[in-house]
């Protein structure tokens, strides 16, 4: 089982090699639609993409209103 | 279709049409690749009954309003026709909204009844201001776990009643929604829309757009929005069409849903539309060179041959394989919400696909002008609707002035707010705030916005007083937002921005961390409500005697610098 700062970091990972930005220009607390330049399609986008690489299924609504990476992650935690 | 024009409110119509389809279709819910429901006139009605009887025993009047904050889904339609079978006033909230702006509008609308998702329900009950006066009675919560708190509310799936609920008439005058156009921030905008503009805008749509027995909406602007309600609720419900609701708008499953439910309309936001338009360019420019340019001559004559009318067969036959992409029934793509590019409608009218887009906003109740297609064009926002008055008044040397519109299509005014209703409905004219011009064919070119406004690409209207109050504490003398092309006009409607405009203190300068402080202050709005860019000045804001900022007179001042070099980055 990860943990919470394992599945931060993996976030980061997989949004800075999909969106092709510098992992090390990102931070937990960073809001995600800014820092990687991307509307809310894109991030839908990203959502497909963490939910093949964990494995879970990431209802829509969970994810509603959410724009920093710590608290994706906290969601996709509690589904693992 | 029924004959709306015999008909005085949204719900004796919609009472008509679930007898009179009982046997059709009219909901079709899938989540990801499962289907979750699949309901017929006759079903639907059996759910709406229940609940509506249900609301009536838990007191439940004529007038008394509703609010629903809810995803597209069933639940919404079926709640809905609930409520205006009871005689209610529906109030559609966004169910993108922070809590605390359903709160605040919550609040502001009066409703009495809450009808939301499980999720939306958790944040609304975790918000500081949950515990702030609402007039709230009843709320229905959707989906719930079991064994949680709801905190008070009940189940909706668990609030029914058996027996016949009263059916409780409406005229065409009264109040049928209160929409919320904006102003979630300091001022909300609650368009008071009777029941007469929803019939009137209907019988105008389908007369150009229509639907019937078989059709099938997919819809995915949310439903609370004025086209998806009309387009994707009572449209095709009066028409006995279906309606398909995703719970998911991944684009995969999207592009899936299209072949699968052999979709006939569906209505996008111009920002879905450009990305449809990118992904499908990206694939014509994979294909081998011989593919390609076979596919080129076949758009091209299907081009030549679609010029003074769309022929939906025969460009289903040229252009085989993209038109059964999309289902192989796609008869047209509506986009609304926000102003779309004239390319990007070119290119699918192209490939045989026309794009029904127009010109409208809540207060006129959707749609103003739409495209006939007789012939289809681009560069334009298309012609009046039947029935609507539109005239452009204060207009410069070239014809351009500020459109407005009369037509029983016009909402009766906002909610609480006498003033802003007669200085927007003036000797009953809808003064849109938007400049346009008629070309000589009746067709309604735009050219910029005379307000202080921005519409988003994902459709989303911002008013910037509604979001000065994130800047609250940042440390200047004073400080306002404004859209950038009010200040320097430009005749354009897409790529508006936001600046926030500062006057620093007697001997404070602009410092580095300044800009951190505003810019973390930017990154605590929703995405599309943040600032592009500053606006330094060094003279006090005018203002009135009661000291409010004197906007115009700002925004004139400001109008005398350059664009570019007064703009910085944040």
């Amino acid at each position: 089982m990860r943990t919470i700062d394992q599945t931060t970091q993996e976030v980061l990972n997989l949004a800075s090699k999909h969106f092709e930005v510098p992992a090390e220009s990102l931070a937990p607390d960073d809001d995600f639609f800014r820092k990687l330049g991307i509307n809310s399609l894109q991030a839908l986008e990203l959502l497909s993409r963490l939910e093949n690489h964990f494995g879970i299924e990431l209802p829509d609504y969970e994810v509603q209103g959410v724009s920093d990476f710590r608290t994706l992650a906290s969601r996709i935690q509690s589904r693992l | 279709m029924l004959d709306l024009s015999k008909y005085q409110s949204i719900g004796s119509a919609l009472k008509d049409a679930l007898d009179q389809f009982a046997a059709e279709v009219c909901l079709i819910e899938s989540d990801r690749e499962r289907e979750k429901e699949r309901l017929t006139y006759r079903g639907f009605k059996e759910r709406a009954h229940r609940l509506a009887k249900a609301l009536q025993d838990a007191g439940f009047n004529a007038s008394d309003r509703a609010a629903i904050i809810m995803t597209n889904q069933s639940k919404w339609l079926i709640s809905a026709c609930a409520i205006f079978y009871c005689g209610g006033v529906l109030v559609p909230l966004d169910y993108k909204l922070t809590p605390e702006e359903q709160l605040h509008l919550l609040q502001h609308s009066g409703a009495s009844v809450l009808i939301t998702e499980y999720p939306i329900w958790r944040q609304l009950s975790a918000s500081p201001l949950h515990s702030s006066p609402t007039n709230l009675k009843s709320i229905l919560v959707t989906e719930a776990p079991a064994n949680v708190d709801l905190f008070g509310a009940h189940r909706w799936e668990e609030f029914r009643s058996n027996g016949e609920p009263a059916f409780i008439p409406r005229r065409r005058g009264d109040i049928a929604t209160i929409v919320y156009s904006s102003g979630t921030g300091g001022r909300p905008k609650g368009c008071m829309m009777t029941h007469e503009n929803y019939l009137e805008q209907c019988i105008a749509l389908t007369s150009i757009y229509p639907f019937a027995p078989g059709f099938r909406y997919l819809s995915i602007l949310p439903t609370n929005h004025a086209i998806d309600f009309m387009v994707g609720f009572f449209g095709p419900f009066i028409c006995g069409a279906a309606v398909v609701h995703l719970r998911t708008l991944r684009p995969e499953y999207v592009r899936e849903a299209f072949p699968k439910y052999k979709i006939t309309y569906v209505s996008l936001v111009p920002l879905v539309l450009k990305n449809l338009q990118i992904g499908l360019q990206a694939r014509f420019d994979a294909l081998p060179p011989r593919k390609r340019k076979i596919f080129n001559a076949l758009v091209g004559v299907n081009k030549a041959l679609t010029k003074a009318r769309p022929r939906p067969g025969l460009s289903r036959r040229l252009l085989k394989q993209v038109h059964e992409g999309f289902g192989g029934e796609l008869r047209a793509i509506i986009v609304g919400g926000a102003f779309t590019e004239p390319q990007t409608l070119q290119f699918f009218y192209d490939l045989g696909i026309p794009v029904a887009n127009g010109y409208g906003l809540t207060e006129a109740g959707t749609a103003i002008t739409v495209n006939d297609l007789k012939p289809f064009r681009a560069d334009t926002v298309g012609k009046p609707l039947p029935g609507l008055e539109v005239r452009i008044v204060n207009s410069n040397s070239e014809g351009i002035g500020e459109i407005s519109v009369r037509s029983k299509t016009v909402m009766s005014g906002y909610l609480n707010e006498p003033e802003l209703t007669a200085e927007t409905i003036v000797d009953g004219w809808l003064m849109t705030g938007d400049l346009g011009r008629f070309d000589s064919a009746g067709h309604l070119q735009l050219f910029g916005r005379k307000k202080n406004m921005i519409v988003t690409e994902e459709g989303k209207n911002i008013y910037p007083e509604d979001i000065e109050a994130a800047f609250e504490s940042v440390p200047a003398k004073e400080f306002c937002v404004f859209a950038a092309n009010y200040i320097w006009p430009q005749r354009s409607m897409v790529g508006e921005q936001l600046v926030l405009v500062l006057r620093l203190e007697q001997g404070q300068t602009f410092t580095d961390e300044l800009r951190r402080d505003i810019s973390a202050h930017n990154s605590r709005l929703l995405n599309y409500k943040r600032v592009h860019g500053l606006v330094l000045v060094n003279e006090d804001f005018p203002r009135t005697a009661s000291l409010k900022i004197k906007r115009n007179v700002l925004a004139e001042r400001l109008a005398q610098s350059d664009r570019a070099s007064a703009i910085l980055p944040l």
